[in-house]
C-alpha cells in the first residue's frame, strides 16, 4: 500500500478543487465583503491554501505523528526539561464539559466550578513552595519570570527604592537574563563552581544595595541541591534584596523542602514539567508564580478569591502591576496540573521526588563509569556528564553520542548545556522509568563510546532525515514552503 | 598575526595595539581557542562604528550551533572600524582568526585599561585550566 503521506508536503498533494467538507447554503442574509470591509483588506486572489480530502489530511499527520519521539513512545531522558511521563487521567478531568466548554466571558456565577479548581490550585502551589500568594495568568515559565520581575520593580518602586540589577549565576537558564532584561534591570552573572554551586566570595563581591532581585536554580542545572541556600539569602536580604527561584527543578523537592522556608520570596513552577502538563509544541503552557505576603499585593490581575461559598475573579487590587495574560491564563493546563496533585496527594508528591532523585542517582553510578561526571558521586533529580577527553582522544562530541542514541531507540538528553561544562550531556531519567530502562539507556552508551568514529559522526542511520546541516540550516533557513 | 604579539581578554578577545594620529588604537578578534569552543558560527553581529564601547561589557555578539555569545570590550572607546566582509564569511574566523578574522577597531581612551589585559603565555595558561 503506497505510504508517502509522511514525506510530502500538504502543498504538494494538494489537487484543485478537492475538498474535505462542503458547506450547506448559507441561511443568514449574505452582502459582499466589499460592502463590509475597506478596499485595503479585500483580495481578489484567493489564499493559497492546499486542498485535500479528509483521509488525505489525516493520514498525512498521523503518519507524521509515528515518526515523532515522545514519552508515549521512548525513553527520554533530556535534562531539565523532566519529561516525566503524563498520567491519561489528567485528560479525562481536561475533557470535562465543565472545564472544556466554558467561554471565558462567562459571568462569575456560571463557572464556579471551575473557580472553585483554580482557587484551591492557588492554594497548593503556594504550599509546595512555601509562599503565600499565587497568580495563575503566566502563560509559561519564562512569562512567569518576567511577571515575578515585574512584581519586585513595582514593590521597589512602591518603597521608592531605585535598584538597576539582577544577578544571575552563569549557568542559569537563559531565560532568567531575558526576563531580567525585558524587566528593566540589568543582569550580572554571578559565577559558579564545578558542580554548578554558587561562588560565594563573587556573590559577595557583587551583592550591594543595587541589586533588586537574585535569581537562582535550586537544585541547579548540574542537579546539585545549594547547601549555602540560606546563607546566600541572608546576604541578598541584608542588602535589601529578594531572592527569586526559578523552580525549573521543582521535581527534586517536591514535599521535601520548600523554597518559601530557605528564604525564597519569588519562584514560578513549570506545570509541564513538574506537575505532568503537555510538553512541547510552543504552548498553550502555564507557568504560575508564588511571592511571599508582602509581595502578594502586586501579582497581576486577576486572582481568583472566595467570599464565604462564592468564588470570583478579584480586579479590585489597587497596587496590582495589571494584567499579564488574556482573561484566565490557560486553564486546560492548569486542571491538568490540578489532577495530577490530587491523585497523589502530599505523600504521592514526596515519593515522586524520591523516585526521581533515586532513579538519577542509580544512573549516574553507572554513567560515571562510561563519561566522567564532574559534579561528583551524587545528584538530585539530574546529572551533568562531559565528553570532552571521549572529543579529545576520539574526536566522538556529545552530539555524536546524542545522535547515534536515536538509532538505539532512545531520545537524546539535552546537550551542550549548561555551557560552563565542556561536550556537556545533561542528563534526567525522571520518577517514572523503571531499573530495565535505566540499565538499557546506560548499556547503550557504554556500546556507542565504543563504536567506531566516523558512524557516529554521521548518525543518526534509521531516522527519515539523517544529520541535518545545522550550519546552513542557521545561516540560510527556509522558513516557508 | 603571531599570537605571541597580542594581548588577551579573559572573555576570549585578542587584542593588537597599534599608534595612530598620536593615539593609541586597538584591533579586536576572537582567540583561535574560543572559536573552537563555540564550534560551528552561523552569525555575528558586528559593532557600529561610531558607537562607543565599555571596558569588560558586551559590544557585539556571536551565534554558534550551541548558543548565542557576547564579545567583550577589551578597552573603552569609539568604534573607529569594522571588518565589514565577516559576517558574511564567517570560516574566516577559523581560518585565520589573528589576521584577517579580525572584528573591530577601537580607538582607546584610557591606556591605562591595556595593562589589565593577559600576555600570550598567561591566555594559554587560562585556557589550559578551563579545558
Amino acid at each position: 500500500m503506497r505510504n508517502t503521506y509522511d514525506t510530502q508536503l500538504l502543498f504538494e498533494l494538494s489537487q484543485p478543487n478537492r475538498r474535505a467538507a462542503r458547506f450547506p447554503a448559507c441561511d443568514v442574509p449574505v452582502r459582499p465583503a466589499e460592502e463590509l470591509l475597506p478596499s485595503s483588506a479585500v483580495t481578489s486572489i484567493p489564499p493559497a491554501l492546499p486542498e485535500l480530502s479528509e483521509p488525505e489530511v489525516v493520514r498525512h499527520f498521523v503518519n507524521l505523528s509515528t515518526r515523532n519521539m515522545s514519552v508515549d513512545t521512548h525513553y527520554y531522558p533530556l535534562g531539565s526539561c523532566t519529561m516525566k511521563y503524563n498520567p491519561k487521567r489528567n485528560e479525562r478531568g481536561a475533557a470535562l464539559p465543565g472545564f472544556l466548554h466554558l467561554h471565558p466571558l462567562q459571568p462569575d456565577a456560571t463557572i464556579q466550578g471551575m473557580l472553585r479548581m483554580l482557587y484551591e490550585l492557588q492554594g497548593y502551589l503556594s504550599e509546595i513552595g512555601g509562599l503565600s500568594a499565587c497568580s495563575l495568568q503566566p502563560a509559561a515559565g519564562a512569562h512567569g519570570e518576567l511577571t515575578a520581575l515585574l512584581v519586585a520593580a513595582a514593590y521597589f518602586r512602591d518603597r521608592q527604592e531605585h535598584r538597576t540589577k539582577v544577578l544571575i549565576p552563569d549557568n542559569a537558564h537563559g531565560t532568567n537574563p531575558a526576563s531580567a532584561a525585558m524587566s528593566g534591570f540589568s543582569a550580572v552573572t554571578v559565577q559558579t563552581h564545578a558542580n554548578g554551586l554558587v561562588n560565594m566570595h563573587d556573590l559577595a563581591e557583587k551583592i550591594d544595595e543595587d541589586v533588586a532581585v537574585f535569581m537562582m536554580t535550586n537544585p541547579n542545572t548540574c542537579g546539585v541541591f545549594e547547601p549555602e541556600i540560606r546563607a546566600i539569602a541572608d546576604l541578598v536580604h541584608q542588602q535589601g534584596g529578594l531572592i527569586y527561584l526559578d523552580g525549573a527543578n521543582m521535581n527534586a523537592i517536591l514535599g521535601i523542602a520548600r523554597p518559601g522556608d530557605s528564604g525564597a520570596d519569588m519562584m514560578h513552577y513549570n506545570p509541564h514539567k513538574t506537575f505532568s502538563g503537555p510538553h512541547g509544541g510552543g504552548g498553550p503552557g502555564a507557568g504560575p508564580i508564588c511571592v511571599t505576603e508582602q509581595l502578594g499585593s502586586y501579582l497581576p490581575v486577576p486572582v481568583v478569591a472566595r467570599e464565604g461559598d462564592r468564588f470570583y475573579l478579584d480586579y479590585q487590587r489597587p497596587k496590582s502591576i495589571g494584567r499579564v495574560r488574556s482573561f484566565f491564563g490557560n486553564t486546560g493546563v492548569l486542571v491538568r496540573a490540578y489532577a495530577y496533585i490530587r491523585t497523589h496527594g502530599p505523600d504521592g508528591l514526596k515519593q515522586v521526588a524520591q523516585n526521581a532523585v533515586l532513579n538519577a542517582n542509580y544512573l549516574l553510578a553507572q554513567i560515571k563509569n562510561i563519561l566522567p561526571v564532574p559534579q561528583g558521586d551524587r545528584c538530585m533529580h539530574e546529572f551533568v556528564a562531559t565528553a570532552a577527553e571521549l572529543k579529545r582522544t576520539r574526536n566522538v562530541s556529545a552530539m555524536d553520542i546524542a545522535k547515534r542514541l536515536l538509532d538505539y531507540g532512545f531520545h537524546a538528553p539535552t546537550v551542550y548545556f549548561p555551557l560552563t561544562v565542556q561536550e556537556a550531556m545533561m542528563i534526567e531519567p525522571t520518577e517514572t522509568e523503571s531499573k530495565e530502562m535505566l540499565d538499557a539507556f546506560a548499556h547503550t552508551l557504554a556500546v556507542i563510546v565504543e563504536e567506531d568514529p566516523e558512524l557516529l559522526h554521521h548518525a543518526p542511520h534509521t531516522t527519515p532525515v539523517s544529520r541535518p546541516d545545522e550550519v546552513k540550516a542557521a545561516r540560510q533557513p527556509i522558513l516557508a514552503y | 598575526m603571531n599570537p605571541d604579539q597580542l594581548l588577551f581578554t579573559k572573555t576570549h578577545e585578542w587584542v593588537a595595539v597599534s599608534e595612530q594620529d598620536g593615539g593609541k588604537v586597538v584591533t579586536v578578534g576572537l582567540s583561535a581557542f574560543a572559536i573552537e569552543a563555540l564550534t560551528d558560527l552561523v552569525y555575528l553581529e558586528l559593532p557600529k562604528v561610531g558607537s562607543q564601547a565599555t571596558a569588560e561589557e558586551p559590544f557585539c555578539e556571536v551565534e554558534s550551533v550551541k548558543a548565542v555569545s557576547d564579545l567583550y570590550a577589551p578597552v573603552s572607546g569609539k568604534v573607529i572600524a569594522v571588518n565589514d566582509g565577516l559576517p558574511n564569511a564567517l570560516e574566516t574566523l577559523s581560518d585565520d582568526p589573528y589576521g584577517a578574522g579580525w572584528i573591530a577597531k577601537i580607538a582607546v581612551s584610557d591606556d591605562s585599561e591595556l595593562d589589565r589585559l593577559l600576555d600570550h603565555a598567561a591566555y594559554q595558561a587560562m585556557c589550559q585550566e578551563e579545558a
